[in-house]
Parts: C-alpha cells; sequence; structure tokens
C-alpha cells in the first residue's frame, strides 16, 4: 500500500503555514498518500501535525503551497466541498440531535432520499456494533460508544478520505487499545484511505501503513512502523519512538558504512553510520534496550563496555535494570526473565555490549 | 435636589446635634425647583433665624399617594405638605390632614383681620392657601415673531402649526379647551358636567390631539421650549417666568384663558411635629413673608395685603413682579378658578375617559 | 388472558403476601434502626442547610410573598364603606338593585352619614371616594348630605330628596350596593374593562371609557417586539463576545454591561437627547441630507404604491400611519424653506427673495413676491401662511422624524436597556458550543448556513429562551421608560398602575391591574416551559 509517486491521491507540495506572520508552523511540507493507505502524523504538540490536518479538511487555508485530492488543487475549495470524513478529538456528536439522526446528517444535506438515508445509517450503525442505539441521544452514551457513533457518522456518506484528530485521546487504555483494532478493521474492509493524527507512538505503531513523524513543523521520517522502530533517521526519531539509549560520541573513521565512535570517556565502539558527516564529526549513538547482551560472548561482539547497575525493577516479563554506561547514567537494559538466565545484583559491576547493526550513528542533535 | 436637601439637613442636624434637638426639626414638603426655592428664601430661612429650628426640605410630585401611605401606615415622616386645592379638600375629607385652628392666623400687616385679608376661598377646615398659581400657555418669541395672543391661537394649527405641549392630565385641558371652543369662563364647568359638554371638550382637543408633546412634571414644558421640541406650550405660570427672569430665555406666558388655582399648606394627621408645623404654616402665612415670595417666584399672594408690599424680582430691580402676577388686573381678563368639588366629583370618571381617548 | 389471571391468581397472592413476614429491619453497630439511624444523621446537616437559607426565605417570605398575596387581595377586598356605614350596608344587602329604594334604606343611610361625620376618623371622603367610583359624581352628593343629615327628620326619603334630588335616583342607590359589597369582583372586573353592576351582574364597560384591555394587548405588543429586537440585535453580538479572542471578546463585554451599570433613569434621558426633534439624530440627518432623501424615497414609494395598487396603498397607509401628503411634493424643501423665512422673517425674507433672478425662483416664491409687490408685506405674509397650510406641511420640526414620546421611542429606548439581559444568558450558552461542532458539520456536507442553522442555532435556543423569558418578563412590566418617553400610544399598563397607585389613590383597582398582569406573566412561563421547556432554560 505504498504511495504511488506518480498519482498519489492527497499530496501536499512545498506546504507552509503561518499564524502570525513571524513564524512558520509548517515548514515546506511535502507529502504523499496513496489511495487506501492508512497514514499517521505523529509528534508531539505543537509539532505541526494538526495544523496540517486541518489544512486538508479545509478548516486552516495554507499559506503557501498546494494541496491535492485525488489530483484535483482543493486550495479554494470549502470544507463542505471536500468530501472528506473527519473524527473529532472530542467527538463532535451534535446533541440536540439522535445518535441515528446524526448519522442522518451529512446524508440529508446531501439530498438522498429518506429510504436510502434510513438503510444507510443502519448499516453504519451495525457496522460499528451499536445497531441498538439509533434512538439515544449522545449524553446517553458512553466514551467508547460516542467514539463509534462519530466513526459511523464520518464514514456513512462514503467519503473516500477519512481523517482522524487524536479520535482515542479521551477514552481509558484497554478500551482505547480494543478501539485501535477495531478502526484498523474498519479500514480494512472498506478500504478506505485514513490520515490519522496521533501523539501516542504505540496507537501509531499499532495500525499505521505508515507514520509521519513530526517535529518542529517538520516531518522527520517517514516510514512504516517497523522501519521507523528499527531504523530510525535521527537522533530526534530514535528517541520518539519507543525506548532509546543514547551515547554521545565522535566519529574516528568510517569504512563500509560502520563507523568507528570513540565515546566522550574515551571508550570505543562501531556503529552503523547511518546520519554522521563524516570522520571528526560528533554523533550520538542509539542503542536499543532489548538489543544490549549482558556478559555477551566476547568473541562475536568487538567491543564491550562496563555497566555499573544502579537499579532493578522487576517486571515479570522481563527485568528492566538501569546502569551506568560509558558516563551515561540513565543507560536502560532490557534483561529477558528467561531460563537460566544470570541474576543481577545492585552495583555489581558486568560487561555491556551490541551487536553492530543494533547501534546506529545518529546526528549530534 | 431631594438628596441634596436631606443631605444638608442632616449633615446640619449631625454637627448642631444637641442644640439643633433642643430646637426640633422639620420636615416641609413641597414641589421642587424654583418654587421651592422661593419657599427656602421667603419662610425657611427667615423661620430658622427666628427659632433655630432644623428644616428638612423635601421634593414630591402632588398628589395624596405618599400622605395617604404614611397616614395610613402609621409612620408619617412629612409635617408640613404643599397641596393642590383639590387634594387639601380631599385629604381633609378622608382624614389625611389636620383640621385647623384658623383663628391662630394674625391679622395683616395694615392690620386687616385674617379671614378678611386672605383672598375669598383660600382658607380652608384643613389648609391655608400660600400662593395663588396659574395654568398658562408661553411660547418662545424667537420662533414665533408674531405670537399668539389668545387661547383660541393655541388650537389653531392653521396660523400657528406646530406641537403643542399638554399636562398628561384632564385637568385644566378640559377647561381650556372649551374656552377656546367659545364657552364663557363662568359656564365652563356647567358645560363640562354634561356628557355633550365632555365630548365638546375633547372634540377640540381632538383637533390638535397628533401635535400634543404630553408634560407631567412642571419642570417639562420650559425645556419642550427651549429645545425646540414644541412652539407653544401649557406650563405653571411661576416656571416659566422663572425660565425667562432667571435663566434669560426668549419665553412670553399669554393670559388668556388662564386656569388659576390655589397652593396650600396642609399638616398631615399624626405628623411628628405638628406644633412646629403650625407655627411654621402661621410664620409663612404672614403678610411679609407671603410677599417675600413673591419677589422670588411669580405666584401670587393669597393675602390681599401683601399686594402692596410685592416690588420686583429679587436679581433685577427692573423687573417689577406685579404684572407677572396671575392676579394682575390685564392678566385676569378671561380667567377661570379651578373648581376642586367638580374635579372631586367627577375626576375618576375623566380620568378614564381622557385616558381612553389618549389611548385611541 | 389477563380476566383469567385475576380470576386465578389474585386470592392466592393476597395469601403470600399475608404469610410473608416482614423481613427484620437493618440494625445499626450500636444496635439502632438502620433507617432511623440514617435519618437522624442526615437531619444535622439538613437543619444546617436549612438555616443556611432561612434568612433569605424569610426575607422573600416577608418582603415579597405575603406583600404580593396582599396586595392581590386587596383587588378583590375593599370595605371602605361597609366598615363606616355599617347600617346601610345591611338594609342594602337585602335589597334586589331594581326595585324602588325603601324608606328603611333611606333611614339607615341618614344613621350612617351622620355617624360617619361625628367619627373622629372624618371617614366621610373615604366613603364618599368608594362610591363615587362607581358613579360620577356622588362624592359631593355624600359630603354635602352628611353635613345636613344630623338635621334631617323622619321620613328620611322626602328628606333626603329634599337635600339632593339625587337621592331619588335609583343610580346612586346601585351605586351604593355596589360600593358596599367588601367582597368584590368589580375592580377585577374594571381592570377588563368590565362593569359589576348592583344585580351582581358583569357587562362591558361604556365605549368612551374602555382603555385598559387596550393597554394589555399593546403591553403585550410592545413587550413581544422589543423581546424580538432584543433577540436579532444580541445574537450576533454574543456570537461575536463567544468566539472572538479573549481580549476582544472582555471589551465587547465591556461595551455590553457599561450602559448596565449606568441608571435607567440616565439611558433614557439619553435617548430623548438622541431622538427628539432637534436632538442629534434629527440633526445629523437634517445636515447629511439623509432627512430629505428619506422623506423624497417616502413620497416617490407611495406614489408608486399608489400608481400600483391604489387600494392596497390605502390599506397600508392607514394602518401603519403613514403621514404621507402628496401635495408635499409640490411644496418639496425648497418652496417650503422659502415659505417659511417669509413667515419667520417677514419683509426682510421678501425682500431677498426680489433680489433673485425669476428663473431661480420657487412657484412659491412667485406668488409671494407678486402679492408683496400689489399689497404688501401683511398679505404676502398671509399668502405664506396659506401656501403652507394648504400644502399640508405642518412647517415647524414637521420635516424631523418623530422618534419619541411616541411608540417608537419607548421601543427603542427599551430595546437598548434590555439588550443585555439578553445578550449575556446568549452568551453564557454559546460559550460552551464548541467549534468543533461547526467544523463537523461543515466536514460532513453542511454550507455554512446548514451548518449554523441546524447545528449551531438548535444548541443556542436554551439561551434564546432565558434570554426571551427575561427580557419578556421584564419589559411586560416596564415603567420608567414608557413613562418618559412614551408619549400618548406609547404608555404600558405598569404607567396605569403608577397611574392608580400616585394619582388617582385607587390602590384596589391597581391591584387587581397588578393582579392581570402577573396572571399574564405566570402564563406565559407557563406557555414557555410548554413549548421549550423551563429545565432547557440555562442562564450560564
Amino acid at each position: 500500500m505504498q504511495a504511488s509517486d506518480g498519482n498519489p491521491f492527497v499530496a501536499f507540495e512545498r506546504v507552509q503555514k503561518s499564524y502570525d506572520g513571524e513564524t512558520l508552523v509548517v515548514k515546506d511540507l511535502n507529502l504523499s498518500i496513496g489511495k487506501g493507505e492508512f497514514l499517521t502524523m505523529l509528534g508531539p504538540s505543537g509539532s505541526g501535525k494538526t495544523t496540517c490536518l486541518m489544512m486538508l479538511a479545509g478548516f486552516e487555508t495554507a499559506t503557501h503551497g498546494e494541496i491535492r485530492l485525488a489530483g484535483k488543487p482543493i486550495n479554494s475549495v470549502p470544507p463542505h466541498k471536500r468530501g472528506i470524513g473527519m473524527v473529532f478529538q472530542n467527538y463532535a456528536l451534535f446533541p440536540h440531535m439522535t445518535v441515528a439522526e446524526n448519522l442522518a446528517f451529512p446524508l440529508q444535506v446531501r439530498k438522498m432520499p429518506k429510504a436510502d438515508i434510513e438503510a444507510k445509517v443502519a448499516k453504519a450503525l451495525g457496522m460499528v456494533q451499536m445497531g441498538a442505539f439509533g434512538g439515544r441521544r449522545p449524553a446517553q452514551l458512553s466514551g467508547g460508544q460516542q467514539q463509534r457513533i462519530a466513526l459511523a457518522r464520518a464514514l456513512v456518506f462514503d467519503p473516500e478520505l477519512v481523517l482522524m484528530d487524536e479520535p482515542l485521546g479521551a477514552l481509558d487504555k484497554q478500551l482505547r487499545e480494543h478501539m485501535q483494532y477495531e478502526i484498523k478493521h474498519i479500514h480494512e474492509s472498506l478500504g478506505v484511505t485514513v490520515v490519522y493524527v496521533t501523539h501516542d507512538q504505540s496507537e501509531a505503531l499499532t495500525m499505521s501503513d505508515r507514520i509521519a513523524v513530526f517535529n518542529d513543523g517538520v516531518i522527520q521520517q517517514l516510514a512504516p512502523p517497523a522501519d521507523l522502530y528499527e531504523r530510525p533517521e535521527n537522533a530526534f526519531v530514535a528517541q520518539f519512538i519507543g525506548e532509546n539509549n543514547k551515547l554521545s560520541g565522535k566519529v574516528e573513521e568510517i569504512t563500509d558504512g560502520v563507523a568507528e565512535v570513540v565515546l566522550d570517556d574515551g571508550e570505543r565502539v562501531s556503529a552503523l553510520a547511518v546520519n554522521v558527516e563524516g570522520p571528526g564529526s560528533r554523533t550520538l549513538l542509539s542503542v536499543r534496550p532489548e538489543r544490549v547482551v549482558i556478559n555477551p560472548d566476547e568473541a562475536r561482539i568487538a567491543h564491550t563496555l562496563d555497566g555499573h547497575v544502579r537499579e532493578l525493577i522487576y517486571l515479570g516479563d522481563h527485568i528492566r535494570c538501569r546502569m551506568a554506561v560509558a558516563g551515561n547514567d540513565e543507560f536502560i537494559v532490557k534483561v529477558p526473565n528467561a531460563a537460566g538466565q544470570k541474576h543481577l545484583a545492585v552495583d555489581s559491576h558486568v560487561r555491556v555490549g551490541w551487536e553492530t547493526e543494533d547501534c546506529r550513528a545518529l546526528d549530534a542533535a | 435636589m431631594k438628596l441634596k436637601h436631606i443631605l444638608i439637613g442632616a449633615v446640619s442636624a449631625a454637627t448642631l446635634s444637641s442644640a439643633a434637638l433642643a430646637e426640633g426639626q422639620l420636615t416641609v414638603v413641597s414641589w421642587g425647583g424654583a418654587y421651592t426655592k422661593s419657599q427656602v428664601e421667603a419662610y425657611h430661612k427667615p423661620f430658622i433665624a427666628e427659632t433655630g429650628v432644623q428644616i428638612i426640605s423635601e421634593d414630591y410630585n402632588g398628589g395624596l399617594a405618599e400622605v395617604k401611605a404614611q397616614v395610613e401606615a402609621g409612620n408619617v415622616t412629612w409635617d408640613i405638605v404643599d397641596v393642590e386645592l383639590s387634594d387639601a379638600v380631599r385629604g381633609c375629607d378622608e382624614g389625611l390632614f389636620e383640621p385647623l385652628d384658623l383663628s391662630m392666623l394674625p391679622a395683616g400687616a395694615d392690620g386687616t383681620p385674617a379671614e378678611e385679608d386672605f383672598i375669598e376661598g383660600t382658607l380652608h377646615e384643613c389648609a391655608v392657601a400660600n400662593i395663588v398659581w396659574s395654568t398658562i400657555f408661553a411660547y418662545d418669541t424667537t420662533v414665533l415673531a408674531e405670537g399668539p395672543t389668545t387661547i383660541e391661537d393655541f388650537f389653531d394649527l392653521e396660523k400657528f402649526p406646530g406641537k403643542r405641549g399638554m399636562r398628561k392630565s384632564p385637568k385644566a385641558n378640559l377647561e381650556m379647551a372649551l374656552i377656546a371652543d367659545g364657552v364663557d369662563p363662568a359656564e365652563v364647568y356647567d358645560v363640562l358636567a354634561t356628557e355633550e359638554g365632555i365630548a365638546r371638550a375633547f372634540a377640540k382637543l381632538d383637533t390638535i390631539k397628533d401635535q400634543i408633546v404630553w408634560w407631567e412634571a412642571g419642570a417639562q414644558p420650559p425645556q419642550l421650549l427651549a429645545d425646540g421640541e414644541v412652539v407653544m406650550t401649557t406650563a405653571y405660570n411661576g416656571r416659566v417666568f422663572n425660565a425667562f427672569a432667571a435663566e434669560g430665555k426668549p419665553f412670553k406666558i399669554v393670559w388668556d384663558g388662564q386656569i388659576w388655582d390655589l397652593d396650600l399648606w396642609a399638616i398631615p394627621k399624626g405628623a411628628p411635629n405638628a406644633e412646629l408645623a403650625k407655627q411654621f404654616l402661621v410664620f409663612s402665612t404672614e403678610t411679609e413673608q407671603l410677599a417675600a415670595q413673591a419677589s422670588w417666584i411669580s405666584y401670587g399672594p393669597a393675602r390681599k395685603s401683601s399686594a402692596a408690599l410685592v416690588s420686583h424680582y429679587t436679581d433685577r430691580p427692573d423687573l417689577p413682579m406685579a404684572e407677572h402676577m396671575p392676579t394682575a388686573p390685564e392678566n385676569f381678563t378671561r380667567a377661570l378658578q379651578n373648581d376642586f368639588e367638580f374635579w372631586a366629583d367627577r375626576q375618576d370618571e375623566l380620568n378614564e375617559v381622557f385616558n381612553a381617548w389618549l389611548a385611541q | 388472558m389477563a380476566v383469567t389471571e385475576v380470576g386465578t391468581d389474585a386470592p392466592g397472592g393476597e395469601a403470600r403476601k399475608a404469610k410473608q413476614p416482614k423481613p427484620a429491619p437493618l440494625l445499626a453497630a450500636d444496635g439502632t434502626p438502620l433507617r432511623k439511624k440514617l435519618r437522624q444523621a442526615l437531619m444535622l446537616s439538613r437543619m444546617r442547610a436549612f438555616a443556611l437559607v432561612a434568612p433569605l426565605l424569610l426575607f422573600i417570605l416577608i418582603a415579597f410573598v405575603i406583600p404580593i398575596f396582599a396586595f392581590m387581595v386587596q383587588g378583590f377586598y375593599d370595605n371602605e364603606y361597609a366598615k363606616f356605614m355599617p347600617r346601610s350596608t345591611e338594609a342594602l344587602a337585602d335589597w334586589d338593585g331594581e326595585s324602588e329604594p325603601t324608606e328603611e334604606m333611606y333611614a339607615a343611610m341618614v344613621a350612617d352619614l351622620v355617624a360617619a361625620r361625628d367619627h373622629p376618623d372624618r371617614p366621610i371622603g373615604r366613603v364618599a371616594t368608594r362610591v363615587n367610583r362607581e358613579l360620577s359624581g356622588t362624592r359631593s352628593l355624600f359630603t354635602s348630605t352628611a353635613r345636613k343629615a344630623a338635621r334631617m327628620e323622619a321620613p328620611f326619603k322626602d328628606a333626603m330628596i329634599k337635600a339632593d334630588k339625587d337621592w331619588a335616583d335609583i343610580e346612586t342607590w346601585q351605586a351604593v350596593k355596589v360600593a358596599s359589597t367588601a367582597w368584590t369582583p368589580a375592580y377585577y372586573a374594571a381592570s377588563l374593562d368590565f362593569k359589576y353592576t348592583a344585580t351582581g351582574d358583569i357587562v362591558r364597560q361604556s365605549e368612551d371609557r374602555r382603555i385598559h384591555v387596550t393597554l394589555f394587548l399593546r403591553t403585550l405588543e410592545i413587550a413581544f417586539t422589543v423581546t424580538v429586537l432584543t433577540i436579532l440585535l444580541g445574537y450576533p453580538v454574543a456570537w461575536l463576545m463567544a468566539n472572538l479572542p479573549l481580549r476582544t471578546s472582555n471589551l465587547l463585554l465591556i461595551l455590553v454591561l457599561l450602559p448596565f451599570w449606568t441608571s435607567i433613569l440616565v439611558r433614557t434621558t439619553a435617548w430623548i437627547a438622541m431622538l427628539q426633534g432637534q436632538g442629534v439624530l434629527n440633526d445629523v440627518a437634517d445636515w447629511s441630507g439623509i432627512n430629505s432623501m428619506i422623506v423624497w424615497a417616502e413620497l416617490r414609494f407611495a406614489e408608486l404604491g399608489d400608481m400600483l395598487w391604489p387600494s392596497v396603498w390605502q390599506e397600508i397607509a392607514n394602518r401603519f400611519d403613514v403621514n404621507l401628503a402628496y401635495d408635499r411634493l409640490a411644496l418639496a424643501s425648497l418652496c417650503a424653506n422659502d415659505v417659511n423665512q417669509v413667515l419667520n422673517q417677514g419683509q426682510g425674507a421678501l425682500d431677498g427673495l426680489a433680489q433673485r433672478a425669476a428663473a431661480d425662483l420657487t412657484d412659491c416664491a412667485t406668488e409671494m413676491l407678486a402679492i408683496y409687490n400689489a399689497n404688501g408685506v401683511e398679505a404676502a405674509v398671509a399668502k405664506a401662511r396659506e401656501l403652507k397650510a394648504d400644502a399640508g406641511f405642518a412647517g415647524y420640526g414637521d420635516e424631523r422624524f418623530s422618534m419619541i414620546y411616541n411608540k417608537t421611542g419607548t421601543l427603542i429606548a427599551m430595546t437598548h436597556i434590555l439588550l443585555p439581559f439578553m445578550v449575556l444568558p446568549l452568551y453564557s450558552v454559546m460559550k460552551t458550543i464548541k467549534p468543533s461542532y461547526l467544523r463537523a458539520a461543515k466536514s460532513l456536507g453542511a454550507t455554512n448556513w446548514v451548518a449554523f442553522w441546524r447545528v449551531y442555532f438548535p444548541q443556542s435556543v436554551p439561551g434564546i429562551g432565558a434570554g426571551a423569558l427575561l427580557v419578556f418578563i421584564l419589559a411586560i412590566g416596564y415603567y420608567i421608560t414608557p413613562a418618559l418617553v412614551g408619549g400618548q400610544d406609547g404608555q404600558m399598563i405598569s404607567n396605569f398602575i403608577d397611574f392608580h397607585m400616585r394619582r388617582s389613590l385607587n390602590w384596589p383597582l391597581a391591584a387587581a391591574m397588578g393582579g392581570v398582569l402577573l396572571i399574564f406573566v405566570l402564563f406565559f412561563y407557563w406557555l414557555y416551559d410548554r413549548i421549550v421547556g423551563i429545565d432547557n432554560m440555562k442562564l450560564g
């Protein structure tokens, strides 16, 4: 489901947005979204992701650049003519209408015959398993139920594109996870294109075909979830997606894509040269906690470092170990709670190491 | 104005506390504006100087409502009130005012006994008149160079187009309408006592109804004239005189068809300082005081003996008062005294008819 | 099926119920029944809560409920006559109101009159006033007869009729009979333009004295119009306040509230200065020429109306009192100006006209000059007067709009004064309507108008309801503003209640009118509850 570069369904081209004329909230955004794709815009608040969504929906106008939908520029098309379904953070169900009336609303404004409306509303309610709730008012529903209705309403008029603005933000954790699967399933069964905004990385990882990580008005990385986690392209993404250990140092030399790095305390390690300029430049090494090996086989791993165990947290399936490594006091190691695993003790010293391809040398930002 | 008076009273009462309280205090209620001022100058000040009593001057808008409320609630705060004749009679009949012993009134300055010195009809069981006032009409001489001269002109829209001010009440209006319609002033109340007479009066008012601006407080008509809202208006003669004499407004009074009436002092039943009030009543209706008031406002004194003492307007020695009095012979040619008996009998009905006519 | 069920089940059911032992009451830890314990525990907090509201409750009771109740009763109960005239009251109680008055009635009346005159409170005036309300002119009849009553001797009928022939008139006695009834519908009947007669009937008041129904209707009309106007004007303002950035909306809020903090009297007086014939608005209109433009448009409109639909136009003109004389066209401003100048300045103006070129002269000027040259100043001025009267333009102030001392003035001033009462509830409701609703509606395909009308507006209805109810109820009892700017056709019922309270001293009638007004208010409250639902009302 990758975007076909030749004819993307949604395209942002050199889009900029400024509210005050002095600072750019979105800087030179280029993004193509394929038909049927589930694309998530992920980023901290203020990163520009919601602004992008609102420009796509038509509630904000781009200061510069062009947004195209199915090949046609839509910059000057008013929101109600864009035919884009939208799910809002607080659901925005009309409180003075019943559930069925809420669902019928987009069909009524399209002047659909009454019989068709009833059929479509019933079908949409069935899709979110809320068939029995048509006569209720939104205020009589639970948060999860309201969310389903909001979803059904955004889909009932068969839009080809659905935008979701942090739709699960107000739900508790369990319900949220449940709804993630449900949205995912609906997406798969309808084949509709979804642009989803969230600041919750696990949500993004669970649901998306591709994730665009936003920071500071710029897409830091656009990639499928696995790539994003396994192969972050810069320090921000590495830090933002999943748990990460960082070690700063200086590149000494690069051979065949592998950099020799001297850490700040003088130790030497090798790492994949992903985002470094060349010998002599500063770099930030990124190692996932679950890829760190304790007391490794020295024959397989070239460089090992000393780890001073500071704290152990028992988490059932694994033990979380915080230690001091190469001057980083917050170095986390996840030790699987497997048979034959040696128990660590606080204040003991161990050797730690990792495969070279698990350590990525990124920009020093 | 009212508040100011009360404040002055309160402050002076507070500062002079013990002495003042020993002398007592008196709440005198009148109509406010230039009229109250004339009373303060002519009555209050000399009375205070003579007796040391504190006087609190309050304003009201006429009518018996406040007096009735106070007497019926048994909580009378007013000591003496300046009332119209019809209210004095009605209040007396309904037991709202103290009956007075008229023998307490002294003879005039020239020695005439009181009952002869007071103009006929100005002494009453419960009230003693201080002035003769009149409802007249007036116009602005800068607007109408060749002004109206008779009451007929007031009702003549062809000769004098433009708006008229009139008091929102049947009183005086119906009488003026009949006089303007050719009824002899002496017969006005006989005519008005009949259905046809009432219809005739309203028919006359109908001819100018569209052009009437209604006023309610005595201070309004001079203001309406000054603002150019009306070309002529009925008014109380003293108010117009004051605008003319004190403020230099170019207003002129037409005396023809004037409806004159009395203002009297009456003491509410159960007044807290009734004895002092009587003292004040006697003092203020003495020849000198009545004459003094006439130099502040153009209302005629109720004592004949005062006429000789009336000279000129206080601030303007060039302005003799005599010719501005309602009772001056040249002003009195077609004059009618307001018949309190008629109005006491008929006002409920005529008010209803008047209001129904207004609403048409 | 139901029958068989009852037939078979009912006796068994009752038997079962009777046998079933009552469950033992639950006990609290110290052995007292739980129910009792709970009551005790709640009692203390309830009493504390009641003590907190007790002063207010007492205040409302003493200062509000009791006076209103007492006042409404006063509209039914008036014993001014019965209290002081007990004998005649008794004698009249059995009289049918139609037959010839009996000697007993005359005798009782004389006895009462003598007693009333000797009474220390001198109640004869009050009695006379009471009877006078039923029949005009009986006041002096009572006071004068009372003076002579002590000297009267039997037979009293002849003696009284000799004192005043009105005593022979059955109308007099009918009035006395109505007045002597202490519990009486007379005042409530009067407040609705009916008359309660001695025979116990209620009939329409004679036409020239019907006033109250007209006034009630006008009061409702004004209150309703003001409510609609405040909605129309207040809605956009409230919308702006709810949707603009905080700083701007705070400024707006202050602008809305600022007049709110000014005395009603001051605001009303300010409107007088604005709207009167020589007021600011008229001066601006006059100076800028808007005045004559409107008059011109009015005339053209009238002309067109008359040309196209003469009968319809006449109807409109009559109904809305459009005061348009065609002849005014003939004497359009320039002409009128010349006439006015001649009237005000006489010879000077005529000489001025004489120096103008003949082509520059208006028709009026030409006419006046001709007469001036032939017969002198006096005749020319007379001609000017004639022209003015003929033309139907009433000269002074007529080219200016009458916006005050009439219903227009009342409407304008009341709308302004009551506007905050509409804006504030609207604002507080609109503040709670999230902008995402409108966005959602638009994203679902609604145009701006549909999104507003179907999504935003229904949610703002509780605010409109609260504001409308507030404004309507305030407006229906409005008093100071119509009294000051109402003129003759802008008066409301409260002004007449005031009149009867302060001027005519007919307090029972004022009470009856107030009672009717209160019933109106309650009726509209009930209507509102039925249509909108009172729990839908939101003040914030």
